[in-house]
């Protein structure tokens, strides 16, 4: 097999122009921080949907196995 | 161009996602459950103390799910959309880079992100903060933990990004080898920094107050009034094994983003003629 080189010759081409991808980056940013804090932390040290725990005890052991503080 | 990275990254974080559930569906859950038995252990034991003690019975919470449901399940669902969430900053930290960190081809740009994922959200602040199965984290410190976990993660984060940035100004000057020594050196030093300067579990205040100077929260023998022993801290294998297969659960999660992302990328960044025309 031979073997590709790591790097290209010229510089890859596709740079996205940052103003015009803005806000599907942003939202999307924005979006997975949103699912990060509610698998992650919330009911936990800080609640958006009151006192209850339902979403805290469901994805309870994926919270201790990804590495996030609880009980 | 942005959607059609932001889809793949979105539908690989699933996959990835997936996977590394099965992996912890089999090798988590029994560690996971030693946790949990070792916890109501303790807490028969702590409850018979009190009685002697003539204390009143703490009451436990109301169950909201069965174990069933939270090992099979609710582990799944959380795993597969915080691959999900991987995925999407992936492909947003993909599209960026692109083109911005010099000659890269597109599927070595992909390991590379992936590697950087892994580093930054979670195997850095896991030196500082590691992985804990239940039973170990006391009640009343959830909110400076949790605090301090994010705080980590965000610094980790921060500064890889820093160093990257910076690996790229002294190329030109360095080279690209050098400048990558001097770029990680930077990192391991200002993260060392900080991991000094926050404060280990056992050293919250609430901690100290309640079980003295301790490094962690990790459960200690439970001794009656005379001193003796009547229940055992935390088992050791059982944290270590929790521990390992942790990281191994990640690093499946984010090898998985990076190698299925590759080929992908480098079909989608193909300079064939016909897509140059799209573009
Ligand atoms: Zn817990």
């Amino acid at each position: 097999m031979s073997t590709i080189p790591a790097t290209t010759a010229v510089a890859t081409p596709v740079v996205l122009p940052l103003p015009k991808a803005m806000l599907w980056l942003g939202g999307t940013v924005l979006f997975a921080l949103a699912l990060y804090y509610f698998i992650g932390i919330d009911q936990g040290a800080t609640s958006v949907f009151g006192d209850n725990m339902y979403i805290h005890e469901f994805v309870h052991d994926a919270r201790h196995f990804l590495g996030f503080p609880c009980h | 161009m942005e959607k059609r990275i932001i889809l793949r990254g979105v539908l690989v974080g699933a996959l990835a996602g997936l996977l590394a559930f099965v992996f912890a569906r089999i090798f988590a859950e029994p560690q996971i459950q030693a946790a949990i038995d070792y916890e109501s252990g303790r807490d028969q034991a702590q409850a018979a103390l009190d009685k002697a003690a003539g204390l009143p019975a703490g009451d436990e919470g109301p169950e909201i799910f069965s174990r069933a449901i939270q090992a099979n399940v609710g582990i799944g669902v959380g795993m597969v959309l915080f691959g999900v969430a991987m995925g999407a900053l992936f492909a947003v930290a993909y599209a960026v880079c692109l083109g911005r960190v010099g000659n890269l081809r597109p599927r070595t740009l992909s390991m590379l992100v992936a590697g950087g994922g892994f580093l930054g959200i979670y195997l850095v602040p896991f030196i500082k903060y590691p992985a804990n199965p239940p039973s170990i984290g006391h009640q009343e410190t959830i909110a400076p933990r949790g605090a301090l976990y994010v705080l980590m993660m965000v610094c980790s984060v921060a500064f890889l990004i820093g160093a990257v940035v910076l690996g790229k100004r002294l190329a030109k000057r360095f080279g690209n080898w050098n400048a990558t020594l001097l770029a990680t050196l930077a990192f391991v030093v200002v993260i060392g920094v900080a991991m000094a300067l926050l404060p280990s579990l056992g050293e919250l205040a609430a901690n100290v107050r309640d079980y003295g100077p301790q490094a962690t929260e990790t459960p200690l023998p439970l001794k009656n009034p005379a001193g003796q022993i009547v229940y055992p801290g935390f088992p050791a294998d059982v944290l270590w094994d929790f521990r390992f297969y942790s990281i191994a659960a990640q690093a499946i999660l984010w090898a998985t983003l990076g190698l299925v992302f590759a080929p992908l990328a480098e079909r989608l960044l193909a300079p064939k003629p016909a897509q140059q025309l799209a573009m």
